[in-house]
């Protein structure tokens, strides 16, 4: 702790930060531009400037900048002096010299960084009367709007993209007053999250372009806080809405999962919500033609409840609430997982090795702080995107340390650290059936078969002392990958052990359980990252409940004959041709669901269900952490509702005892941490519906919402009462307390002053720390807490090519891999055609060549494919992208005949 | 009683006095040209539409009568989707004006507005917008603010230079 003074008042701050930190910690107001919490301090922008003083009598004091400044003990500065803030004034002044003064049509306007600090500094006017430069823009894809002339040169974006993101595609070209942030040439920019510029540039340069098809300024949206639905990281979101469509997404900082960014499918997977093919009446397919209301519906459902023999399946991308409902409406024997059966045993390993043992799993932002790096089976950049953000940081590790200790700069001195570390990273390995573009940072990249990856992982545990058989049949290369992997683990500090349903093979899990435990042995603080494919996929394993086969089977054999399916699409999940079946000896589909897909067409009763912007909910990410996110707006029609108030509904109609007396979200919370124990604690996760501060409500509008009496007016011109919430502390309208809320529940961050995104360091602990009262979520599953688990013995067979056969093995994509996102135009236009990736011996075996056509059969029936060769690939192996549309393909590995 | 014979005597002059009572609707008052009456959405010197969808005026009006959705045209011009203003809200204070960019919306001295139905008080773009340049002839949005338009590129806005080109090297 030092003392330092401050305009004469004196505070007590923590060593080893630079000033402009540690004045924003302290709640002070000090304009900025270049520094930024997660990229450091460069120097760039000098508008930061305040004043030091040498000690009590030194008047005169110099103007220096904040952010390249630590904190001293007995350190006396100034931020109110005069000199400092005309300075301050000055440098915004040149700034703004070739500012093309289009704020009205600028998309950043009213969240703009360059807007609040113009107004900070109270620069006002205009004294340049020259003409100003100019640039052309560039197209940049669909995601990101480029207005160049917007530019202040802060060089922010180019150090997210290119030195926080690794971005290859953008860079800084031209001098002195020319200089220009963008692509050597126009074209879609290529980083995972590049979306990240909107919130990282402090202008109009970058601006968010889906926000831009259906434009609202920051101040006219209805906000909640939410979790994405994209992967099972669960990053957390904040999702605006707008006359009744979800109008974008922007980060929810929380300083343990997300930190201050999202993926590109995480931003920009939304659509979905607005989608023309959501279901949006309640429909009865016997009564097509009718015209009948919810009653009705739930009437005819209640009649076939009755008589029918019932089961329920779940989904992994429904909150636990959903879920759970449907569990107590259909009862615990009769609950079905929807997950395919290899997302169904890999989950399963997956909850049992985080339970059962010894070792840590971390957030992605304790992730970042490895110094050590194995990477198992997991092409991260495309299965679990903002993981593959941390181990970026991660590599970074040990060469940063190395240079703040050669050259005796501190951690935020960004641009001399990287200096200092050129192009060195700390020991990475990346094994996978595919090279991945994150094998730049590896220090050995290593493609082979999932079960050879589990092979290596085993004996990577042996050599480090793990008490298993030898394995004696891998090549000399591996043998000495294994020696180079355990010497690079053994020496780091905290090192990280990652894989998870990329590899969809349970040996590599096992593998990488075994490595971590080896390691616990050796008494290092190691983590292991399993990562889960869906939202929810690790809550819906805790909750439990049986495979979708023996659904299937209960279905065929006639032990049931009516179904109830909660937000899921079978097709995704079974064989066509299996799913096909099932439905075809269904007497009843009822479908709980948001939009229009194959399962639909099957369904005999549609009930609409709220997407996550309409739903209240709670999903487990794949750390175990719970994490709830609230409804944004009010559904358009009053047929939509969430999930789980459809299956109270019911439950009220069928008179389920189970379900007696539940009404609101709450009461749903309330019976599930009562019936399941390990849920414990979620009641906590955000205050309940009857939280009030000062008697008052959360506003999910900013105040200076606009167009309250007049957006409805051409409908009727007397306004309707607002709807009212009676699920969450939040309201649905701009009145209610305006202090600031609790952090699980934190709207939209918006502070005097401060309209851009920065205002985030206004509700932290310290910049770059928690939140005010804690980062929102709760760690359900602690290591060691059974302690049962050593390790697994059971090594996976070696890989062997059969002749005439192809073994599938799912590669996965950021953009289409994922069953919502793709509703996305942009996401939609980023999606590969699917294909088939062979080796290049089997394509010259099955003479085949790049783009040619490529039949295989599973199970006897017909695929064609487009053909990829990948050099890397092995032979015997052929890779399918999962989940695309129009794959056909769901379980994955198995084996196809040529 | 002198007080009342004054009051008498005074009233008495009035007979001589001009008369300030309009015949209204027969007569109209001459209103001056900054009255705070009817609000119109004008055009530019060219006949474009004005307003650009900044919604400044719809959050500085303090009964949040406006409503608006921005969109972009083909050429690149920004455009309200829809603009409707609730005249039953509307209390004309001219903010809306005040906080227009573009000299877009503008209060107009007229104030014949008044319906017999309320709902008839919802104007939208239709109603709004007037082929004229109101009270500030000449000023012309997208000659000032740098974004291109159709037949306006980058560097062709008032006091600004031709587009850079960087892969120059000359300083
Ligand atoms: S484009 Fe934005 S982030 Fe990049 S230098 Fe310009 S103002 Fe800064
Ligand atoms: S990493 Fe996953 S959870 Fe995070 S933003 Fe991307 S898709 Fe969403
Ligand atoms: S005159 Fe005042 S009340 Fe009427 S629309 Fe404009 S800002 Fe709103
Ligand atoms: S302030 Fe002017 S330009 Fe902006 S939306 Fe209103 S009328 Fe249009
Ligand atoms: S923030 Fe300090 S110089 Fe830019």
């Amino acid at each position: 702790m030092a003392t330092i003074h401050i305009d004469g008042k004196t505070y007590q701050v923590k060593e080893g930060r630079n000033l402009l930190e540690t004045c924003l910690s302290l709640g002070l107001d000090l304009p900025y531009f270049c520094w930024h919490p997660a990229l450091g301090s460069v120097g760039a922008c000098r508008q930061c400037a305040v004043k030091t003083f040498r000690d009590e009598q030194d008047t005169k004091g110099r103007l220096v900048m904040s952010c390249m400044e630590p904190v001293k003990d007995q350190l006396r500065l100034s931020i109110s002096d005069k000199e400092a803030a005309a300075f301050r004034e000055q440098v915004i002044g040149w700034l703004m010299t070739n500012h093309p003064h289009d704020c009205a049509v600028c998309d950043e306007g009213g969240s703009c960084h360059l807007q609040d600090m113009t107004v900070m500094t109270g620069h006002s006017y205009r004294n340049y009367h020259f003409s100003k430069r100019t640039h052309k823009n560039q197209y940049l894809g669909p995601f990101l709007n480029h207005e160049m002339n917007r530019c202040i040169q802060c060089y922010r974006c180019v150090r997210f993209y290119k030195d926080f993101a690794g971005g290859k595609d953008m860079d800084v070209f031209a001098a002195h007053n020319h200089v220009y942030f963008g692509r050597h040439r126009d074209g879609i920019l290529e980083s995972e999250f590049s979306g990240n510029l909107a919130e990282v540039c402090p202008t109009g340069v970058f601006t968010d372009k889906t926000l831009k098809q259906h434009y609202t300024r920051k101040w006219d949206m209805t906000y909640a806080p939410s979790v994405c639905q994209g992967c099972g990281l669960g990053c957390n979101i904040i999702a605006g809405e707008r006359y009744g469509s979800l109008r974008q997404i922007t980060t929810r900082y929380n300083g343990a999962v997300n930190g201050y960014f999202l993926c590109d499918r995480g931003r920009y997977g939304y659509e979905f919500v607005n989608s023309s093919r959501r279901i949006k009446q309640a429909a009865v397919r016997a009564l097509t033609g009718t015209d009948i209301g919810t009653a009705e519906v739930l009437q005819y459902v209640k009649d076939k409840l009755a008589s029918g023999k019932v089961i329920g399946i779940g989904s992994p991308r429904a909150s636990l609430e959903s879920n759970f409902a449907l569990q107590q409406l259909v009862g615990r024997p009769h609950f079905h997982l929807g997950m395919s059966d290899t997302e169904h045993d890999l989950t399963t390993l997956a909850l049992k090795i985080l339970r059962q043992g010894h070792v840590r799993t971390p957030s992605m932002q304790e992730a970042a702080t490895a110094d050590a790096v194995v990477i198992l089976g997991e092409d991260l950049l495309n299965t679990a995107p903002m993981m593959a953000l941390s181990v970026r940081q991660a590599v970074n590790r040990q060469p940063a340390q190395e240079a703040m200790n050669t050259t005796h700069v501190a951690n935020w001195q960004d641009a001399a650290v990287r200096e200092a570390m050129q192009d060195k990273h700390g020991p990475c390995f990346i094994l996978n059936v595919q090279p991945t573009r994150l094998d730049e940072l590896a220090t050995v990249a290593y493609q082979t078969a999932p079960e050879t990856i589990a092979r290596i992982g085993f004996a990577l545990a042996r050599a480090l002392g793990a008490p298993l058989a030898g394995i004696n049949d891998l090549t000399d290369q591996e043998q000495q990958l294994v020696t180079q992997m355990a010497a690079a683990l053994m020496n780091a500090a905290r090192p990280l052990v990652i894989a998870g349903y990329g590899s969809a093979c349970e040996g590599v899990l096992r593998a990488a359980s075994n490595i971590c435990e080896a390691l616990h042995q050796h008494a290092k603080p190691s983590m292991l990252v399993l990562t889960t494919p869906e939202c929810n996929s690790m809550g819906l394993e805790m909750l439990g409940g049986l495979r979708l086969d023996s659904a299937v089977d209960a279905v065929m054999n006639g032990e049931a004959d009516t179904v109830i399916i909660l937000e899921n699409d079978l097709y995704r999940r079974l064989d066509k041709h299996a799913a096909d079946n099932f439905f075809r000896r269904c007497k009843e589909v009822i479908l709980i669901d948001h939009l229009y897909n194959a399962t639909a067409e099957k369904a005999t009763v549609l009930l609409p269900a709220g997407t996550f912007a309409e739903s209240d909910g709670t999903m487990v990410n794949n750390e175990g952490r719970a994490q709830r996110f609230l409804q944004v707006y009010a559904p358009a029609t009053t047929a939509i509702q969430e999930s789980w108030r459809w299956l109270l509904q019911l439950g009220r109609v069928t008179n389920c005892e189970r379900l007696r007396n539940m009404e609101f979200f709450d009461d749903v919370i309330h019976a599930l941490t009562q019936q399941v124990r390990c849920f414990a604690g979620i009641e906590k996760l955000t205050p309940p519906a009857d939280f009030r501060i000062a008697g008052q409500k959360i506003p999910r509008e900013p105040h200076r919402y606009s167009g309250r009496t007049a957006m409805l007016a051409n409908i009727s011109v007397s306004e309707p009462k607002p709807p009212v919430d009676g699920d969450t502390p939040l309201s649905f309208t701009m009145e209610g307390y305006r202090g600031e809320p609790p952090s699980s529940v934190i709207p939209f961050f918006w502070w005097p002053g401060w309209n851009s995104v920065q205002s985030i360091n206004k509700f932290q602990v310290e910049i770059g720390g928690s939140l005010h009262d804690g980062d929102p979520g709760k760690r359900l599953i602690e290591p060691g807490g059974n302690g049962q688990l050593t390790f697994f013995t059971d090594v996976p067979d070696h890989f062997v090519a059969c002749a005439g056969h192809l073994q599938l093995v799912p590669l996965y994509h950021i953009y289409g891999s994922e069953e919502l996102s793709v509703h996305t135009p942009g996401i939609a236009e980023r999606m590969p055609a699917p294909y088939i990736m062979l080796s290049p011996e089997d394509a010259r075996r099955y003479q085949v060549a790049e783009q040619h056509q490529l039949q295989v059969a599973v199970d006897g029936h017909p695929y064609t494919f487009m053909v990829k060769v990948n050099p890397a690939l092995q032979r015997g192996m052929a890779g399918i992208p999962a989940g695309l549309p129009g794959t056909g393909i769901v379980n994955m590995p198995q084996m196809a005949k040529v | 009683m002198f007080s009342l014979l004054r009051s008498m005597w005074l009233v008495f002059l009035h007979m001589f006095h001009k008369r300030e009572t309009y015949q209204y609707p027969e007569h109209k008052a001459p209103i001056p040209a900054r009255w705070r009456g009817r609000i119109a959405l004008t055009r530019d010197p060219d006949g474009g539409e004005r307003c650009v969808g900044c919604y400044l005026c719809a959050a500085a009006c303090p009964v949040d009568c406006i409503s608006l959705q921005a969109t972009e045209a083909e050429d690149g011009r920004r455009y309200p989707l829809f603009f409707r203003i609730n005249f039953s809200r509307c209390i004309f204070c001219g903010f809306c004006e005040e906080a227009c960019p573009t000299y877009a919306i503008q209060l107009l001295p007229d104030f014949e507005m008044a319906e017999y139905n309320r709902q008839n008080l919802v104007y939208e773009k239709e109603d709004l917008l007037i082929n004229s340049q109101g009270k500030y002839p000449g000023y012309n949005y997208y000659r000032v603010a740098g974004m291109s338009i159709q037949g306006k590129d980058k560097g062709e806005a008032e006091h600004e230079e031709p587009p850079v080109d960087i892969k120059s090297l000359l300083p």
